[in-house]
């Protein structure tokens, strides 16, 4: 009888507002430890924190984007435990009434898709960092991302492999980039998930469930999940019972250990913060949010194939981030007469160059301009496609436009009948058995012509002339 | 009513002697029981009160306020190395 794994994930992500939830610290990355605190973040006695508005109306968006429940009012709850890396001794949460509750994404599983329910999105403040490595008998904590605002982002337990879950993160990454509610950066703990993961027999209930931490990369996360799914499988059918506790996986060996010490010690005894009211927000001000969201990449997608032509898969690579999309309508805007013609060159030649040199979009040395430049002197005849492969390469090298590459490398294609009518009549009187044996029937030899005056201008004449031409003239 | 005082000391990192623990368990629970007398209102129809005073949350705009004063945050600090709060080594 056949397993099947049952996952939830809880996300994390760092919401990219300019100063933290509480106060007004910065949250700029990679300062100088300990630069970017206050009395607020390091937990002194007597102060009090003042939410963030910007950090809320990214947390309403983000609801709207996952077509969420928002909730008018909602409150913040203390998290009480003990740790170097929160100076409080509680982290500010929501536990009871969340803001954000009751969404969904759908992701794409096969060739079809599966809806993944949100239980609830709250908001809450980051801890520390602790350093370790290297010390003898202290840790090191660096307090700059205490109280930087997060969400934490609920799943149902609705995936059923280590696949969907990726997929369903990738979603997720995607669409809270797009909003711009957070950079998203996964080495920078951006974006940080846990999962729960049991196993059952199809159809039974739910089974107990492990909760899997510390998981930073697409790739580890399904190391993880597939890693637990047959630790658990294997601990069932030896007769064994999976008990519920947290468990760290280490990259580096590949596999999770137990964590239950950190067990005993996690009863938060949540109780309301006193120093916040309730949050309220009005339906306006949600509706307000609303009217300012961003095309969602799904609908991007959709809109790309229909009003530009793309095929699916196209349109998927043009929209996975915002740049990307933006990038590839100011290439249409600037050759319009071919969005096609625009999107296999963007997705196939230019983002393969730009992988090739470990570049972003955002630093490409050809911008959209420049590469419209080129399609424009495609679609004119002045050089073949595979001529532009070519002057492509050199604007990249040079960053010169397509127009200097062309007159500085003397690569016009050569469209002019009588320039083609010659070179053709050479190749024939070059090879007289051929034209015979042409005109015999062999008509397999056209495409030895046709490559033979191609040779003879090195690649540069008009195919579509040569091939007119060729055809007349063969047959005198 | 019966606290486990032992636990809620560890909870709150408060170390207490049996002795101790002994005297405080009946003090707790006589506090706790005077809380309690409220479970006996009928509070049927009646909103949860979020927080004593009824007003909402003032926001604040994301703007940054504060400068470095890292040197004078950790004068109150017993120890610190490079900028870095050192703490007995926190196992992982």
């Amino acid at each position: 009888m056949s397993w099947e794994v049952v996952i939830g994930l809880e996300v994390h992500v760092q919401v990219n507002t300019k100063t933290k939830a509480f106060c007004g610290c910065s949250t700029a990355f990679g300062a100088e430890p300990n630069t970017q605190t206050c009395p607020v973040c390091l937990g002194m006695p007597g102060q009090l924190p003042v939410l963030n508005a910007e950090a809320v109306q990214k947390t309403i968006l983000t609801g709207l984007a996952i077509n969420a429940t928002i909730n008018l009012e909602s409150r913040f709850d203390r998290k009480n435990y003990f740790y170097p890396d929160l100076p409080k001794g509680y982290q500010i949460s929501q536990f009871a009434v969340p803001l954000v509750e009751k969404g969904y994404l759908d992701i794409p599983v096969g060739d079809g898709e599966k809806r993944i329910g949100i239980t609830r999105i709250h908001m809450e403040e980051d801890a520390g960092k602790s350093m370790h490595e290297g010390l003898e008998g202290v840790s090191h904590i660096d307090l700059n991302r205490s109280g930087v605002p997060l969400m934490e982002i609920v799943s149902e337990p609705d995936m059923r492999s280590a696949d969907e879950a990726i997929a369903y993160l990738k979603q997720l990454h995607q669409l809270i980039r797009f909003l711009d509610v957070s950079d998203g950066d996964m080495e920078k703990g951006q974006f940080r998930c846990d999962a729960n993961v049991s196993v059952r027999r199809p159809g039974e209930p739910f089974g107990t469930r492990a909760e899997l931490k510390n998981l930073n990369s697409f790739r580890f996360i399904k190391q993880a999940i597939e890693y637990e799914a047959n630790r658990q499988i294997e601990l069932i059918e030896d007769g064994g019972e999976v008990v519920q506790e947290t468990r760290l996986f280490d990259s580096a060996k590949g596999e999770s250990r137990s964590m239950r010490s950190k067990e005993e010690a996690h009863d938060y005894r949540y109780f309301p913060e006193p120093d916040l009211p309730p949050l309220r927000v009005s339906a306006e001000e949600v509706a307000a949010i609303r009217a300012g969201m961003p095309e969602l990449p799904g609908q991007l997608r959709q809109r790309f194939e229909q009003e530009y032509g793309l095929s699916a898969y196209d349109a998927d690579v043009l929209t996975q981030t915002r740049e990307l999309a933006t990038w590839y309508e100011q290439l249409v805007a600037a050759h319009p007469k071919d969005p096609k013609r625009c999107a296999n060159w963007m997705a196939n030649e230019l983002l393969g160059r730009l992988n090739e040199a470990g570049r972003d979009i955002a630093d490409s040395p050809v911008n959209a301009q420049a590469l419209a430049g080129l399609l424009d002197r495609i679609e004119d005849g002045t050089i073949s496609g595979k001529i532009a492969k070519d002057v492509l390469d050199a604007m990249m090298a040079s960053g010169d436009s397509a127009d200097a590459v062309i007159e500085a490398k003397g690569l016009k294609q050569v469209s002019d009948t009588g320039a083609i009518d010659a070179l053709i009549r050479e190749v024939m009187a070059a090879n007289p058995q051929q034209v015979e044996q042409y005109r015999n029937g062999r008509d397999k030899l056209f495409g030895f012509f046709v490559g033979q005056v191609m040779k003879a201008t090195r690649g540069q004449a008009n195919p579509a002339v040569v091939n007119q031409r060729l055809k007349i003239l063969l047959q005198d | 009513m019966d606290i486990d005082v032992k636990n809620v000391a560890m909870l709150a990192r408060i170390r207490l002697t049996d002795a101790e623990a002994t005297e405080l368990g009946p003090q707790l629970e006589r506090i706790v029981g005077y809380v309690e007398q409220l479970a006996a209102v009928n509070t049927e129809g009646v909103t949860a009160t979020a927080h004593p005073h009824d007003m909402a949350m003032p926001l604040r705009a994301d703007v940054v306020s504060n400068t470095n004063q890292r040197d004078a945050l950790q004068t109150a600090a017993p120890k610190t190395e490079s900028g870095l709060y050192v703490v007995p080594k926190v196992i992982e």
